[in-house]
């Protein structure tokens, strides 16, 4: 280790991220070397014996064959969603919540994207599902999904996420020890491609007098929302596909409706009905479960961006730091619903001094953009954080900065700093800096 | 015999109209690559350009949507009443339908829980609710009452029609729905017991919702329209 070679960026161990490359500091020596540990022996020099013994079993006997559709590891059974204990999956009001910290990179596998179901998940056959776009346009018009599937198309990569993520850092009193993932996993990034909106809109024409647009699932509840109709003229979409494959079930089937940088609820899964319009319905979303309840009592309606928010995914809550005095690499996720990150300053100290993180290409508008920093954690109490900033220039608020906005039950729209604080004997904690 | 998967990209006679549009909006290079294909691909039948190039080819599948499918579909109920439907019901009446298919779920009067709280000002974590801190580890997702938040009462109409009850979701008859409204309006104040719901007298109700609302739209559509 030539510690000449490292260059310190912020207090307690922050180190410049070219550090790693300069130094050729190992992260870790005592990791196991598993089969490849067995000792050297002469076996395999001599003229009576074959050079089975020194390998292990996989690489001594043909493998499985693959299946139709791929599966991960079947040492990689623990990376699963988590449903959230609140909402029961039978009271068909479900919340899952997608394991961000063993996410890596900016995209989230399909079958762990976050998903919240007002009514469960229906299982539609997409012979039989109908687009209907009706209300103040020219030509009301019904598209099936084969027809949509002639379309041109483009893809966008976005981060999705829920209005009330980190809902419980809101609104908690004291820090729940809780993961990354049961804290703030309604949030996931994908590849999405269908039809801009703007396309069909085109081709229904609109009145003069349109302004809102009315989105209704084709779930049992018949979710809807009302959305301004030039964010749809903007940069919405009918999304039929996700990272490559048509879209599951649990995001809506066989089409969703796409908002980028918006709160989730918006994406109307399953979307089977558009109704222009000259106001917006008040449906039961708008009326209060997504609503923001100022510290005055006014309850803010229509809030629909997705602020600058970043946690540092590794290390996260319930996590461990396996070595005292090691190096680790700080990593994170970063996303703003306005537009592209611009920084991510990570803090080892509590915040008393901030290093810029590298963040990681690609970095896209409205997703998901990774930042990391190497860190040589020298064993003592602390807390890390992380401050997103946007291209609008919008910084992450502290926890109570924020909440100095809000009621003290108002949990949506929350996009505080997390601060994951690290015991001497490497437990990793949330708390609230 | 194979079965043939039926084509799903454009076919020249789908390309009926083309619209050429000035601005492209998706400026990847994958996308420039797509459009120069169809570009190709229409110049074998009818070859639509302006200024020399193409940089649109607007697809038109839509069918034409009837009046009377639309009728069918539009459930969609607005504040200043669009879409009512005719029909009545008594608060009284809907007690009874309340008691039967909704207490279950949202507690004997409403605000017990453990689905979504239908009455009561005192929202999700009422400091005078003795069984406070029992719910908020039993239900931390306990929703804001339809009485202290919402600010119309058509949407208590508009959704119990098309999602509720629960389990089955567009079962009940209109006459129903407005019951059952009645009632929710009853529970907080908003009506007499014997009071009758219909589509002329939903729009006179006056939620508490309505004066604590402010909206943030103005700030958002300033911020879409920036270049």
């Amino acid at each position: 280790m030539r510690k000449a070679f490292l260059k310190t960026a912020a207090g307690n161990g922050l180190l410049d991220r070219r550090s790693f490359l300069q130094s050729g500091i190992a992260l870790s020596t005592s990791f196991s070397l598993g089969a490849f540990a067995a000792p050297v022996s002469d076996l395999n020099t001599a003229p009576n014996s074959s050079i089975a013994a020194s390998f292990p079993e996989w690489m001594k006997t043909p493998g499985r064959a693959d299946t139709e559709y791929g599966q991960p590891s079947i040492y990689e059974k623990q990376v699963q969603r988590h449903l959230q204990k609140s909402a029961p999956e039978a009271s068909l009001f479900s919340i899952w919540h997608t394991p961000i910290e063993n996410q890596r990179g900016i995209i989230t596998p399909s079958g762990l994207h976050f998903t919240v179901n007002h009514n469960g998940i229906p299982d539609i056959d997409p012979q039989q599902h109908v687009l209907m776009i009706h209300g103040l346009v020219d030509k009301p018009l019904k598209f099936d999904v084969e027809s949509l599937m002639r379309y041109p198309m483009v893809s966008v990569i976005h981060f999705l996420e829920c209005a009330g993520n980190t809902a419980t850092n809101a609104v908690s009193l004291s820090p729940l020890d809780q993961s990354a993932q049961e804290l703030s996993g309604q949030m996931s990034g994908s590849e999405w491609a269908g039809i801009p909106l703007k396309y069909l809109l085109k081709e229904t024409g609109l009145k003069a007098n349109a302004k809102w647009v009315i989105a209704e699932g084709a779930d049992g509840g018949s979710h809807s929302r009302s959305i301004p109709l030039d964010k749809l003229q903007d940069d919405a979409m009918v999304a039929l596909y996700q990272n490559g494959e048509r879209i599951r079930p649990s995001q809506g089937y066989p089409m969703r409706l796409f908002v980028p940088g918006w709160e989730g609820n918006l994406n109307v899964k399953w979307l089977h009905r558009l109704e222009v319009t000259d106001q917006p319905a008040y449906t039961k979303d708008e009326s209060g479960l997504y609503s923001d309840i100022l510290d005055d009592g006014r309850i803010q309606r229509f809030s629909f961006h997705m602020d600058v928010k970043s946690l540092i995914t590794r290390p996260s809550g319930k996590q461990l730091l396996p070595e005292k005095k090691g190096f680790y690499e700080i990593s994170g996720l970063a996303w703003s619903g306005y537009g592209k990150i611009k920084q991510v300053e990570v803090s080892a100290d509590g915040g008393k001094t901030w290093a810029p993180a590298h963040l990681e290409g690609p970095i896209l508008p409205k997703s998901l953009t990774r930042f990391t920093i190497p860190w040589r954690w020298n064993g003592s109490e602390t807390v890390l954080l992380s401050r997103a900033t946007d291209e609008l220039g919008r910084v992450q608020p502290t926890r109570d900065q924020w909440r100095d906005q809000y009621a003290s039950y108002s949990f949506n729209h929350y996009n505080g700093i997390q601060a994951w604080h690290i015991a001497r004997d490497g437990i990793v904690e949330n708390c609230y800096g | 015999m194979v079965d043939r998967i039926r084509l799903t990209t454009l076919s020249t006679e789908s390309i009926s109209a083309v619209v050429l549009m000035r601005k492209s909006v998706c400026t990847t290079s994958l996308f420039r690559t797509l459009l120069l294909g169809l570009f190709l691909w229409g110049m074998q039948s009818t070859l639509l350009f302006a200024d020399g190039a193409a940089e649109w080819l607007m697809t038109d599948l839509g069918q034409p949507l009837s009046k009377a499918e639309i009728e069918r579909y539009e459930i969609t109920i607005f504040p200043d009443g669009t879409n009512l439907p005719d029909g009545q019901g008594a608060a009284a009446q809907g007690k009874v339908l309340y008691q039967n298919q909704c207490a279950m779920c949202h507690g004997k009067s409403g605000i017990e829980g453990p689905a979504a709280r239908l009455a009561g000002s005192d929202g999700w974590f009422s400091f005078e609710d003795p069984l406070r801190v029992l719910r908020i580890k039993e239900y931390p997702i306990l929703l804001i009452s339809v009485g202290s938040m919402w600010p119309y009462a058509t949407t208590i109409f508009d959704y119990i029609r098309r999602a509720m009850p629960h389990h089955a979701p567009k079962s009940l008859h209109n006459d129903e729905a407005y019951a059952l409204t009645a009632y929710i309006l009853y529970m907080n104040d908003q009506l007499e017991e014997s009071s009758t719901l219909d589509k002329q007298s939903i729009l006179e109700i006056t939620m508490p919702g309505k004066a604590r609302s402010v909206s943030a739209k103005e700030q958002i559509t300033n911020l879409v329209e920036q270049p």
